[in-house]
């Protein structure tokens, strides 16, 4: 029989909890098939947060250290010091890196650590139950702002790949999406180009993957998807802000 | 090696390289910024690696990751930057990393002052953050012993795999004194680090995963326990600490680092007063040398402990002494110094602490 579809050996055989029709799932495959592809795997050493991806650390099949909330950039940093041969990434959703984590992203970007980071944007504090976002849509439902999130007083959703561009040393920032086929096409070459840079020593690289979130959305996988094309990508626009090799 | 006049901050420095320490991490805080400053200089000329983190909170979680790809690291603050290191610190604690840290003391609470203090004694031998665990500290009372002591404290953290901190103050962070570095190596018995994480290429493929996550209540108790049984095995092994003319001693005096210093000089103005006055100095603060007291408390009249704070290793000592002995507490707060004086006032305030 021939094998025409097998899983990335990037994957362990541990069952993933994540919701049904939410994408971390897909974004865990295009990063584990492109660690295999750039055959770095056995010195790949990844960065968990704390949020939905928490247990990230038993789906990869790779070392990994499990940061405390938002610092998973300031780990990378200290594990990359000391393995600069290594390569290592950063695996952050929205709380953790937009919020808590604001401090530890803007100066791993600032000293262009040479590290890789995924950030995984869905809009709202998935593993928690639902709250608010720095990254929540203006009129977004959520358990902390039940009205939709207002402007006045909750603020406007915060654009990290924008804010992260206008930082010297970094060296490529990029949002991407993986809620159509071509879509998850693109995003999985921007993850390869951004280890590649890091394999390229050419300092910080950044990834921000919208992605879906059915369960707090309140909404099925296949409107999930329909609502990061509708509602996410006017706010987020995907493209690449910054890159050193002067692609776009 | 000769003797060098050093600064108490670069003299714990230069024992962490001494050490085998490459890689430092931290945030500018008064009064220790001879550590960074000189790690900024030195680590460079080895090979070694000196961050200047965004926070203390950056910093601590660097030494995190650093720990965990198994190097000898150090972080250094002062009472504020510590403060904000807690969180991390329990964490390294709970994922079972070696790390070692130093706390050169300043007064507080809050923005406080950057005179010298002892009021972080709580924090520094109760954990500091939150959950189940412990540090080992260790308090030296002048630059020789700073500087065995860090070297020490890398061998400690090793086999304990566990943070191990350094608790000095602004006054032995500030002051000079001659200190002899010698070759120093990492104990021979030391456990390999088969648990850092350096890519799966160098385990046979098998994952290394550092963290502290216990879903579980049962498997996160068995964690606790196993870190508790670490932490029974130092108090077995690795109390220190130091008794002055305690032989004949009515009243013994109870203190660490720079008090005891000034403890030290009042023992001698007692003495030339004629009372039969000792010291006892803890170096170790946890675990804390209770045995100590067993060898003093049957001659004993009285304790008389001193510190730099409102009392806090009295408790301690209450702990040791167990209601056996009375016990006095002499403390300056807010970065004043008590004087050798005002300790013997106080010792004569005691039982045994008149002339007979």
């Amino acid at each position: 029989m021939k094998v025409v579809y097998e899983k990335s050996r990037g994957l362990t055989d541990t069952p993933m909890h994540y919701c049904p029709g939410c994408t971390h799932g897909i974004i865990h495959k295009l990063i584990a098939e492109t660690l295999v592809e750039l055959d770095v795997l056995g010195r790949t050493v990844m960065v968990c947060p704390v949020g939905c991806a928490v247990f990230a650390y038993d789906y990869f099949n790779c070392d990994s250290q499990e940061a405390a909330h938002g610092r998973a950039p300031a780990v990378a940093t200290g594990i990359k010091r000391v393995l600069p041969d290594n390569v290592v990434f950063a695996y952050q959703g929205d709380g953790d890196l937009a919020s808590i984590g604001m401090a530890e992203i803007v100066h791993a970007a600032m000293r262009g650590e040479n590290i890789t980071v995924i950030f995984v944007n869905n809009a709202i504090y998935g593993m928690t139950g639902g709250q608010m976002a720095p990254t929540t849509l203006l009129g977004q439902p959520t358990t902390t702002s039940p009205a939709g999130r207002a402007r006045v007083g909750q603020g406007a959703p915060l654009r990290v790949c924008e804010m992260l561009a206008t930082i010297d040393a970094t060296a490529y920032i990029t949002r991407v999406s993986v809620h159509t086929i071509p879509r998850l096409n693109g995003a999985k070459r921007a993850i390869k180009k951004a280890f590649q840079m890091q394999l390229d020593r050419k300092g910080f690289a950044l990834v921000e993957v919208l992605s879906t979130c059915p369960t707090n959305w309140g909404l099925t996988p296949v409107d999930a998807l329909r609502w990061v094309e509708q509602n996410m990508i006017p706010v987020y626009p995907l493209g690449v802000f910054k890159d050193v090799d002067g692609g776009s | 090696m000769a003797r060098i006049l050093m600064k108490g901050n670069e003299a714990i420095a230069a024992a962490a390289i001494n050490a085998g320490c490459r890689h430092f991490f931290g945030y500018p805080i008064t009064p220790q910024n001879e550590i960074p400053e000189y790690m900024s200089r030195e680590l460079p000329k080895i090979g070694g690696v000196y961050v200047q983190a965004e926070s203390e909170v950056a910093a601590i979680n660097m030494i995190y990751g650093a720990a965990g790809a198994g190097a000898r690291v150090l972080t250094t603050s002062s009472s504020p930057g510590i403060s904000l290191m807690q969180e991390g610190i329990s964490y390294i604690a709970g994922a079972q990393l070696p790390c070692v840290l130093v706390n050169v003391m300043r007064g507080g609470p809050g923005l406080g002052g950057i005179q010298p203090s002892q009021a972080d004694y709580f924090q520094a031998t109760r954990g500091g953050g939150h959950g189940d665990y412990r540090v080992l500290v260790l308090a030296p009372a002048n630059l020789q012993e700073a500087v065995e002591l860090t070297e020490l404290a890398f061998d400690l953290a090793d086999r304990y795999r566990n943070p191990v901190m350094l608790l000095a103050d602004a006054m032995i962070g500030q002051l000079m004194e001659p200190v002899e570095l010698t070759p120093c190596t990492p104990a021979p018995d030391l456990p390999p680090k088969d648990w850092a994480t350096t890519g799966t290429v160098h385990s046979g493929g098998r994952r290394r995963v550092i963290n502290s996550l216990y879903l579980d209540a049962n498997d996160l108790e068995r964690h606790v326990l196993g870190l508790y049984a670490k932490y029974a095995a130092a108090e077995q092994r690795e109390v220190r600490y130091e008794l002055v003319q305690c032989d004949d001693a009515d009243v013994v005096l109870v203190a660490y680092g720079t008090t005891s210093r000034i403890a030290r000089s009042a023992v001698e103005k007692c003495r030339r007063l004629g009372l039969r006055v000792g010291l006892l100095r803890p170096i170790t603060l946890y675990p804390f040398p209770t045995v100590a007291f067993e060898q003093v408390i049957p001659r004993a009249k009285s304790f008389l402990v001193v510190e730099m704070s409102m009392g806090q290793m009295v408790d301690d000592v209450k702990i040791a002494v167990a209601g056996r002995r009375p016990i006095g507490f002499y403390g300056r707060s807010g970065g004043v110094v008590p004087s050798p004086g005002e300790v013997v006032k106080a010792v004569q305030q005691l039982p045994g602490g008149q002339v007979a």
